[in-house]
């Protein structure tokens, strides 16, 4: 091992060290003032965001086990700016009594899963894939039980460990049938040694499972509802933006590089998954009144939405499933800062509560609003323009009926977006959430995630960068 | 080498114990042999490394390797899960999974 290796990992190894800070100075900060902690943890994740922007690494090291180029430095930085926004929306939480003594252990695990992903991201062999995996989410599952005085929360704890526990083991039966019939582990090796051949398709089948079970793609979604609605906002928004934009990167790289040879196969998966995904989260959307349950099935939507991207494969594809991806993070994030905001003042997550809510809280529900219309693709906001190159991504290799199941959706999904809109807007409220005011943190981190609601949208230079670091496929 | 056991038994008895822990992971009611069923599973898939890198690569070690760092994570994940399942004690005095079903549909 060389120190240059080590340079090449520095974006983990800064992770790692925020971890370790934070373990430091949870010994030295009393238990009375436990939440002096996230100045420090949003301190140094800024400092990392700016890191991995200003000074992108190239290379690869650790005999191919661990690769990085503009690409996934892309990534990365897409997932460390959400963990800044989070770390923002969930100060309102932690900061509760409830949370004192715990405040610390909350952020170290939160960037020990980041530092998982990041590996996982920047894998070069099924190893260094499966460990990045499971370190990505077995500290979720202890996230999602934080609420230690709510059931709910224990009850989503034990169903994340379990779901992706089983889905983990589907996915490494599926490498090792892989790894017996092309000798290798490594991507590359794997890549020319790949055979069309009963016993790797198989293997192809249990890996696009496993990585099913992550995404929630629908077969394999059922967790995913009672998690996000179970597990603490921060956690939540946590789990259906980081985590699942993490999966779907290392999902469609391995897709076009990996499996590539069998695209012809993996591709008619990936278009029943895509309708059944779009069509049955939408439709269990429509029902739901809880509005972290409502997100949920509105993420298991828009996954099969990234799946249009995947399909449209070359740099096209990559290019707008990154663009989603990060359109994606702000959109959403500006939802569940909104939900994030009201439950910390009320504790109310219905959405009959939210009946009246512009009458009290304008600006709360203008900006509820603006996210709904981006996640329904409405077209000033970005959300529109990250659907659009995805249904264009897909148009441009043929698959032209698929994407008249996904406009259909879209025209569906209009439907229950608007729900929550036409509650805070029209309905009329006796006993409306009362006006309030959030902390600063909460306040920042809603302005940064409107403005890149904003600016993803209008900047087209965003998406011309990522189509131009795509093309390495 | 000599082989005395041919590799097709010891696929046999993993891919049986893969579908074994997948039935086990959906019949079973009680939250401890569900995570069991998880092992057994995993279990399978070292048995798969192991036995093709025996036979088939004897000159890589990449196998085994895998199956290694296989051990130390299910140690981690069942020690997580088993404090998960000691906090669902905690919550609903029992760990059947009839009992957890607060939220649903």
């Amino acid at each position: 091992m060389k120190l240059q290796d080590l340079l090449l990992i520095r974006h983990e190894l800064l992770l790692t060290l925020t971890a370790l800070i934070l373990i430091v100075a949870e010994i030295f900060i009393d238990d009375k003032s436990k939440k002096k902690i996230v100045p420090l943890a949003l301190f140094l994740m800024i400092v990392v965001t700016a890191a991995g922007i200003l000074f992108p690494v190239n290379g690869t090291a650790f005999g191919g086990m661990y690769q990085t180029d503009a690409l996934r430095s892309a990534m990365k930085t897409i997932l460390d700016i959400a963990t800044v926004i989070i770390i923002l929306q969930s100060y309102g939480w932690v900061s509760k009594k409830v949370n004192q003594n715990k405040t610390s252990e909350f952020y170290i695990l939160m960037i020990s899963t980041l530092v998982g992903m990041n590996f996982m991201i920047s894998s070069g062999d099924f190893l260094m894939l499966y460990l990045g995996l499971e370190l990505a989410t077995i500290p979720i599952a202890a996230m999602a039980a934080f609420d230690r005085h709510k059931s709910n929360s224990a009850e989503a704890g034990i169903k994340l460990i379990l779901s992706s526990a089983l889905s983990s083991a589907v996915l490494l039966y599926g490498l090792s049938l892989i790894y017996g019939t092309t000798g290798s582990i490594y991507f590359e090796e794997v890549r020319a040694a790949f055979r069309i051949e009963p016993l790797p398709i198989l293997g192809l089948v249990f890996f696009v499972t496993g990585m099913g079970f992550k995404i929630s793609l629908v077969p394999f979604h059922l967790w995913t509802a009672d998690v996000y609605e179970g597990s603490p906002i921060a956690v939540t928004s946590f789990l259906s933006v980081v985590s699942k934009g993490a999966a779907v990167f290392i999902f469609t790289f391995v897709l076009y590089t990996v499996f590539a040879p069998v695209s012809a196969f993996w591709s008619q998966v990936l278009v029943v998954l895509s309708v059944t995904t779009m069509t049955v989260g939408n439709l269990f959307a429509l029902r739901q009144e809880n509005m972290k349950r409502f997100l949920a099935f509105s993420s298991i939507a828009q996954a099969g939405f990234i799946l249009l991207g995947i399909l449209g494969q070359g740099e096209q594809g990559f290019g707008s499933v990154i663009f989603f991806l990060l359109v994606y993070v702000f959109t959403n994030l500006a939802a569940f800062s909104v939900v994030a905001a009201i439950s910390d003042k009320t504790g109310k997550e219905n959405m009959a509560d939210y009946n009246g809510l512009y009458k009290t809280n304008p600006n709360l529900s203008l900006i509820m609003m603006l996210a709904l219309f981006s996640l329904a693709g409405i077209p000033p906001v970005a959300g529109f323009f990250g659907k659009l190159f995805l249904f264009s991504a897909a148009a441009s290799n043929g698959y032209y009926w698929l994407l008249f199941v996904a406009v259909m959706n879209a025209t569906i999904s209009l439907y229950y977006y608007l729900r929550p809109v036409r509650a805070m807007f029209i309905e009329k409220n006796d006993n409306p959430i009362p006006t309030f005011k959030s902390d600063i943190y909460m306040r920042i981190g809603i302005a940064v995630s409107v403005a890149g609601i904003f600016l993803t949208g209008f900047i087209s230079a965003i998406y011309e960068y990522y189509l131009s670091i795509s093309n390495l496929f | 080498m000599s082989h005395t056991i041919p590799l097709h038994y010891f696929l046999i008895v993993s891919t049986l114990m893969f579908f074994t822990g997948v039935a086990g992971f959906i019949i079973r009611r009680n939250l401890i042999t569900i995570l069991m069923s998880v092992e057994l599973m995993l279990n399978s898939v070292n048995i798969n490394f192991v036995a093709f890198n025996r036979y088939l690569y004897p000159d890589q070690m990449q196998g085994h390797f895998f199956t290694l760092f296989i051990v130390a994570i299910a140690a981690a994940e069942a020690a997580v899960a088993i404090a998960l399942i000691i906090n669902i004690y905690r919550k609903f005095n029992s760990i059947e999974v009839d009992h957890v079903d607060e939220m649903k549909y």
